[in-house]
């Protein structure tokens, strides 16, 4: 293989894709899978080191690596000659099942990229006194942030089958 | 009602429900 002709950039940007996307979906089963439901068991005084300190640190790192995956994702796509094919489903004449397959978690990816910065993000904000909020509005900033976040990790499993097996079944 | 969202375990079996909804998408389509 020539190194750093189209097929080498295709490979890197992969790579790169794949990086940010295990970091995004890291940190989104680690939320969902393991932070929130031990939120209940942790004892009030020591609540402020997740609040304060574990969950903003995540959170940075869990939406830049969304921006990252989406970014890379798509210049991927382009790269490869299949964006707009992918982007229409693969319904087109010259359509593919890898286009549909790919399209499919591309779109999922985008449904969940929009989650990440204009519904957790901001709300998560609001729980975690980064933005001024009164109790109320915390309050359903967090049932807001947690079902977007429910959501995210819903169609994490269809958009991670839909990458997948655009690879490895064609 | 309760939104079954709020449950991590339907969150999963909804998860898995909408891949196979995909899958027969994709083999109708193809």
């Amino acid at each position: 293989m020539e190194y750093f002709g189209d097929a080498y950039w295709s490979f890197f940007f992969r790579w790169l894709h794949i990086m940010s996307g295990v970091m995004w979906i890291g940190l989104l089963w680690y939320f969902n899978f393991v932070q929130i439901p031990s939120m209940p068991k942790i004892p009030d005084e020591q609540k402020p080191a997740i609040s304060k300190v574990i969950a903003p640190s995540a959170l940075f790192w869990f939406r830049w690596a969304a921006m990252s995956t989406i970014i890379t994702g798509l210049i991927e796509a382009w790269l490869n000659g299949y964006l707009g094919d992918a982007l229409t489903l693969g319904l087109g004449s010259m359509g593919t099942p890898l286009a549909t397959r790919i399209g499919f978690g591309m779109w999922l990816g985008t449904i969940m990229w929009f989650n990440v910065w204009f519904l957790i993000w901001p709300n998560q904000k609001k729980v975690l006194g980064m933005v001024q909020a009164s109790p109320d509005e915390k309050k359903k900033a967090g049932r807001i942030a947690l079902l977007a976040s429910r959501t995210n990790t819903m169609l994490s499993i269809p958009m991670l089958y839909a990458m997948a097996s655009a690879s490895h079944l064609g | 009602m309760k939104n079954p969202l709020e449950s991590l375990q339907a969150t999963v079996v909804l998860g898995l429900v909408l891949t196979v909804v995909m899958v027969l998408i994709v083999n109708a389509i193809h």
